[in-house]
Protein backbone atom coordinates (compact mmCIF):
# COMPACT_ATOMS: atom_id res chain seq x y z
CA UNK A 1 0.00 0.00 0.00
CA UNK A 2 2.66 2.38 0.69
CA UNK A 3 5.35 0.69 -1.90
CA UNK A 4 2.61 2.03 -4.40
CA UNK A 5 2.40 5.10 -3.17
CA UNK A 6 5.62 5.83 -2.82
CA UNK A 7 5.86 4.45 -6.71
CA UNK A 8 2.96 6.86 -7.22
CA UNK A 9 4.56 10.28 -6.11
CA UNK A 10 7.93 9.57 -7.20
CA UNK A 11 6.57 8.93 -11.07
CA UNK A 12 4.57 12.24 -10.60
CA UNK A 13 7.81 13.84 -9.07
CA UNK A 14 9.90 12.63 -12.08
CA UNK A 15 7.44 13.41 -14.83
CA UNK A 16 6.52 16.61 -14.17
CA UNK A 17 10.28 17.90 -13.45
CA UNK A 18 10.83 16.46 -16.55
CA UNK A 19 8.13 18.29 -18.17
CA UNK A 20 9.28 21.51 -16.61
CA UNK A 21 12.17 21.17 -18.69
CA UNK A 22 10.70 19.98 -21.51
CA UNK A 23 7.50 22.96 -21.93
CA UNK A 24 8.60 25.23 -24.27
CA UNK A 25 6.12 28.04 -22.53
CA UNK A 26 7.88 29.23 -19.60
CA UNK A 27 4.32 29.71 -17.58
CA UNK A 28 3.93 26.04 -18.12
CA UNK A 29 7.15 24.99 -16.79
CA UNK A 30 6.01 26.68 -14.14
CA UNK A 31 2.74 25.10 -13.75
CA UNK A 32 4.74 21.71 -13.84
CA UNK A 33 7.04 22.69 -11.25
CA UNK A 34 4.05 23.84 -8.66
CA UNK A 35 3.04 20.23 -9.48
CA UNK A 36 6.47 19.12 -8.69
CA UNK A 37 6.75 20.81 -5.40
CA UNK A 38 3.37 19.63 -4.44
CA UNK A 39 4.52 15.66 -5.02
CA UNK A 40 7.51 16.59 -2.74
CA UNK A 41 5.58 17.77 0.01
CA UNK A 42 3.50 14.71 -0.38
CA UNK A 43 6.91 12.82 0.12
CA UNK A 44 7.62 15.07 2.98
CA UNK A 45 3.77 13.53 4.77
CA UNK A 46 4.92 9.97 4.29
CA UNK A 47 7.89 10.61 6.15
CA UNK A 48 5.91 11.98 8.76
CA UNK A 49 7.06 15.21 8.95
CA UNK A 50 4.48 17.74 8.72
CA UNK A 51 6.01 20.99 9.62
CA UNK A 52 8.25 20.43 7.17
CA UNK A 53 5.61 19.40 4.14
CA UNK A 54 3.73 22.70 5.61
CA UNK A 55 6.84 24.98 5.03
CA UNK A 56 7.32 23.55 1.98
CA UNK A 57 4.02 24.03 0.40
CA UNK A 58 3.76 27.81 1.73
CA UNK A 59 7.70 28.29 0.65
CA UNK A 60 8.19 26.77 -2.52
CA UNK A 61 4.37 26.80 -3.74
CA UNK A 62 3.13 29.73 -2.04
CA UNK A 63 6.74 31.94 -2.59
CA UNK A 64 9.03 30.66 -4.86
CA UNK A 65 6.52 29.90 -7.78
CA UNK A 66 4.44 33.58 -7.20
CA UNK A 67 7.72 35.38 -7.70
CA UNK A 68 8.58 33.66 -10.71
CA UNK A 69 5.29 34.02 -11.90
CA UNK A 70 4.81 37.16 -11.77
CA UNK A 71 8.59 37.65 -13.30
CA UNK A 72 7.24 35.78 -16.45
CA UNK A 73 4.30 37.92 -16.68
CA UNK A 74 6.15 41.21 -16.15
CA UNK A 75 9.04 40.17 -18.80
CA UNK A 76 5.95 39.06 -21.02
CA UNK A 77 7.49 35.58 -21.78
CA UNK A 78 4.81 33.68 -22.32
CA UNK A 79 5.40 32.80 -25.74
CA UNK A 80 7.40 30.82 -27.40
CA UNK A 81 9.85 32.43 -28.97
CA UNK A 82 13.08 30.53 -27.65
CA UNK A 83 15.40 29.82 -30.27
CA UNK A 84 16.46 26.42 -30.94
CA UNK A 85 20.14 25.90 -29.42
CA UNK A 86 22.82 24.33 -31.74
CA UNK A 87 22.30 20.28 -32.09
CA UNK A 88 25.88 19.77 -30.45
CA UNK A 89 24.90 21.45 -27.05
CA UNK A 90 21.84 19.28 -26.92
CA UNK A 91 23.50 16.07 -27.81
CA UNK A 92 26.20 16.87 -25.30
CA UNK A 93 23.43 17.71 -22.60
CA UNK A 94 22.17 14.90 -22.96
CA UNK A 95 25.04 12.70 -22.76
CA UNK A 96 26.39 14.23 -19.80
CA UNK A 97 22.93 13.82 -17.75
CA UNK A 98 23.31 9.90 -18.87
CA UNK A 99 26.73 9.81 -18.17
CA UNK A 100 25.84 11.72 -14.41
CA UNK A 101 22.76 9.40 -13.74
CA UNK A 102 25.03 6.48 -14.49
CA UNK A 103 28.22 7.25 -12.86
CA UNK A 104 25.86 8.35 -9.32
CA UNK A 105 23.20 5.66 -9.69
CA UNK A 106 26.19 2.71 -10.04
CA UNK A 107 27.93 4.15 -7.02
CA UNK A 108 25.11 3.97 -4.88
CA UNK A 109 23.83 0.72 -6.58
CA UNK A 110 27.20 -0.77 -5.48
CA UNK A 111 26.89 0.85 -1.73
CA UNK A 112 26.17 -1.24 0.94
CA UNK A 113 24.12 -0.16 4.15
CA UNK A 114 25.90 -0.26 7.63
CA UNK A 115 23.00 -0.73 9.47
CA UNK A 116 21.42 -3.98 8.22
CA UNK A 117 18.90 -4.67 10.48
CA UNK A 118 16.69 -0.90 10.76
CA UNK A 119 14.61 -0.59 14.39
CA UNK A 120 12.64 1.90 15.38
CA UNK A 121 12.98 3.50 18.88
CA UNK A 122 9.79 4.75 18.99
CA UNK A 123 11.09 8.46 20.27
CA UNK A 124 9.78 11.36 19.38
CA UNK A 125 12.04 13.64 16.99
CA UNK A 126 10.17 15.48 14.38
CA UNK A 127 7.20 16.62 15.83
CA UNK A 128 6.71 20.14 15.61
CA UNK A 129 7.41 21.06 19.26
CA UNK A 130 10.92 18.90 19.19
CA UNK A 131 11.99 20.65 15.99
CA UNK A 132 11.10 24.45 17.54
CA UNK A 133 12.47 23.09 20.31
CA UNK A 134 16.02 21.99 18.46
CA UNK A 135 15.98 24.68 16.13
CA UNK A 136 16.14 27.37 19.15
CA UNK A 137 18.36 25.46 21.74
CA UNK A 138 20.80 23.92 19.37
CA UNK A 139 20.64 26.12 16.31
CA UNK A 140 19.71 29.35 17.79
CA UNK A 141 22.29 31.08 16.05
CA UNK A 142 21.63 30.02 12.53
CA UNK A 143 18.60 30.97 12.79
CA UNK A 144 19.69 34.56 13.23
CA UNK A 145 21.92 34.47 10.92
CA UNK A 146 18.99 33.07 8.25
CA UNK A 147 17.16 36.05 9.23
CA UNK A 148 19.96 38.71 8.30
CA UNK A 149 20.20 36.39 5.23
CA UNK A 150 16.45 37.47 4.46
CA UNK A 151 16.88 41.16 4.86
CA UNK A 152 19.85 41.68 2.99
CA UNK A 153 18.21 39.36 0.41
CA UNK A 154 15.40 42.02 0.18
CA UNK A 155 17.64 45.18 0.46
CA UNK A 156 19.55 43.53 -2.77
CA UNK A 157 16.24 42.59 -4.48
CA UNK A 158 15.34 46.22 -3.82
CA UNK A 159 18.14 47.71 -5.57
CA UNK A 160 19.26 45.73 -8.36
CA UNK A 161 15.42 45.97 -9.87
CA UNK A 162 15.04 49.71 -9.21
CA UNK A 163 15.34 51.31 -12.30
CA UNK A 164 18.77 52.28 -14.05
CA UNK A 165 20.00 52.52 -17.26
CA UNK A 166 23.63 51.24 -18.55
CA UNK A 167 25.15 53.59 -20.31
CA UNK A 168 26.40 52.20 -23.88
CA UNK B 1 5.59 3.25 16.27
CA UNK B 2 5.26 2.50 12.37
CA UNK B 3 8.56 3.96 10.10
CA UNK B 4 8.24 4.32 6.32
CA UNK B 5 11.40 3.51 5.83
CA UNK B 6 11.02 -0.02 7.23
CA UNK B 7 8.27 -1.00 4.30
CA UNK B 8 9.93 1.26 1.74
CA UNK B 9 13.59 1.35 1.86
CA UNK B 10 16.67 4.37 2.26
CA UNK B 11 17.57 2.99 -1.13
CA UNK B 12 14.50 3.85 -3.02
CA UNK B 13 15.18 7.32 -1.52
CA UNK B 14 18.73 7.83 -2.70
CA UNK B 15 17.52 6.23 -5.82
CA UNK B 16 15.06 8.85 -6.41
CA UNK B 17 17.06 12.02 -4.78
CA UNK B 18 19.63 11.38 -7.49
CA UNK B 19 17.35 11.03 -10.87
CA UNK B 20 15.76 14.52 -9.39
CA UNK B 21 18.98 16.32 -8.90
CA UNK B 22 20.03 14.48 -12.72
CA UNK B 23 16.95 15.85 -14.18
CA UNK B 24 18.11 19.51 -12.76
CA UNK B 25 21.83 19.22 -14.10
CA UNK B 26 20.21 18.29 -17.38
CA UNK B 27 17.36 21.31 -17.16
CA UNK B 28 20.41 23.66 -16.49
CA UNK B 29 23.00 22.49 -19.26
CA UNK B 30 20.10 21.93 -21.78
CA UNK B 31 17.69 25.04 -21.78
CA UNK B 32 18.58 28.30 -22.11
CA UNK B 33 15.85 30.45 -20.94
CA UNK B 34 17.60 31.98 -17.71
CA UNK B 35 14.35 31.61 -15.92
CA UNK B 36 13.67 27.83 -16.70
CA UNK B 37 17.51 27.09 -15.61
CA UNK B 38 16.38 28.68 -12.01
CA UNK B 39 13.80 26.32 -11.67
CA UNK B 40 16.29 23.45 -12.78
CA UNK B 41 18.51 24.84 -9.72
CA UNK B 42 15.17 24.23 -7.64
CA UNK B 43 14.82 20.82 -8.64
CA UNK B 44 18.49 20.07 -8.12
CA UNK B 45 18.26 21.79 -4.44
CA UNK B 46 14.61 20.08 -3.78
CA UNK B 47 16.49 16.35 -4.45
CA UNK B 48 19.08 17.61 -1.97
CA UNK B 49 16.31 18.43 0.32
CA UNK B 50 14.60 15.07 0.04
CA UNK B 51 17.48 13.07 0.72
CA UNK B 52 18.43 15.09 3.85
CA UNK B 53 14.86 14.36 5.36
CA UNK B 54 15.11 10.69 4.08
CA UNK B 55 18.43 10.76 6.50
CA UNK B 56 17.17 12.65 8.95
CA UNK B 57 13.92 9.92 9.37
CA UNK B 58 16.76 7.26 8.81
CA UNK B 59 19.08 8.66 12.04
CA UNK B 60 15.72 9.58 13.62
CA UNK B 61 17.31 12.77 14.44
CA UNK B 62 15.73 16.09 14.07
CA UNK B 63 18.62 17.82 13.17
CA UNK B 64 18.47 17.08 9.03
CA UNK B 65 14.69 18.56 9.07
CA UNK B 66 16.64 21.67 11.00
CA UNK B 67 19.25 21.75 8.06
CA UNK B 68 16.11 21.05 5.44
CA UNK B 69 14.78 24.91 7.42
CA UNK B 70 17.78 26.20 6.74
CA UNK B 71 17.99 25.38 2.80
CA UNK B 72 15.30 26.43 1.92
CA UNK B 73 15.49 29.92 3.57
CA UNK B 74 18.99 30.18 1.39
CA UNK B 75 16.62 28.77 -1.55
CA UNK B 76 14.02 31.77 -0.38
CA UNK B 77 17.26 34.29 -0.46
CA UNK B 78 18.43 33.18 -4.16
CA UNK B 79 15.22 33.23 -6.23
CA UNK B 80 14.57 37.07 -4.83
CA UNK B 81 18.59 38.36 -5.76
CA UNK B 82 18.46 35.92 -8.92
CA UNK B 83 15.29 37.08 -10.32
CA UNK B 84 16.07 40.31 -9.69
CA UNK B 85 18.72 40.49 -11.57
CA UNK B 86 16.95 39.03 -14.45
CA UNK B 87 14.99 42.00 -14.33
CA UNK B 88 17.89 44.09 -14.47
CA UNK B 89 18.72 42.02 -17.72
CA UNK B 90 15.62 42.53 -18.95
CA UNK B 91 15.49 45.83 -18.92
CA UNK B 92 18.81 46.66 -20.45
CA UNK B 93 18.99 43.62 -23.09
CA UNK B 94 15.17 42.90 -23.80
CA UNK B 95 15.62 39.48 -23.49
CA UNK B 96 16.71 36.81 -20.92
CA UNK B 97 18.47 34.57 -23.46
CA UNK B 98 21.86 33.47 -21.38
CA UNK B 99 23.86 33.32 -25.25
CA UNK B 100 23.76 37.58 -24.92
CA UNK B 101 25.14 37.55 -21.51
CA UNK B 102 28.51 37.76 -22.79
CA UNK B 103 29.98 41.02 -21.75
CA UNK B 104 31.55 39.45 -18.88
CA UNK B 105 33.82 37.20 -21.13
CA UNK B 106 37.87 38.06 -19.74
Amino acid sequence: MLLTLFYILSAITLATAFLTIFSKNPIHSAIYLVLCFFSIAGHYLMFNAQFLAIVHVIVYSGAIMILMLFTIMLMNLNKEDEKNKSMLTRISAVISFCLVAFVLLAAFIKAQPVITEYKVSGQDYQSIKVLGQVLLNEYMVPFEFASVLLLVSMIGAVLLSKKEHINN
Amino acid sequence: MENILQQIGIENYIYLSTLLFCIGIFGVLYRRNAIVMFMSVEIMLNAVNLLLVAFSTYHQDASGQVFVFFSMAVAAAEVAVGLAILVAVYRNLNNIDIDNLKNLKG
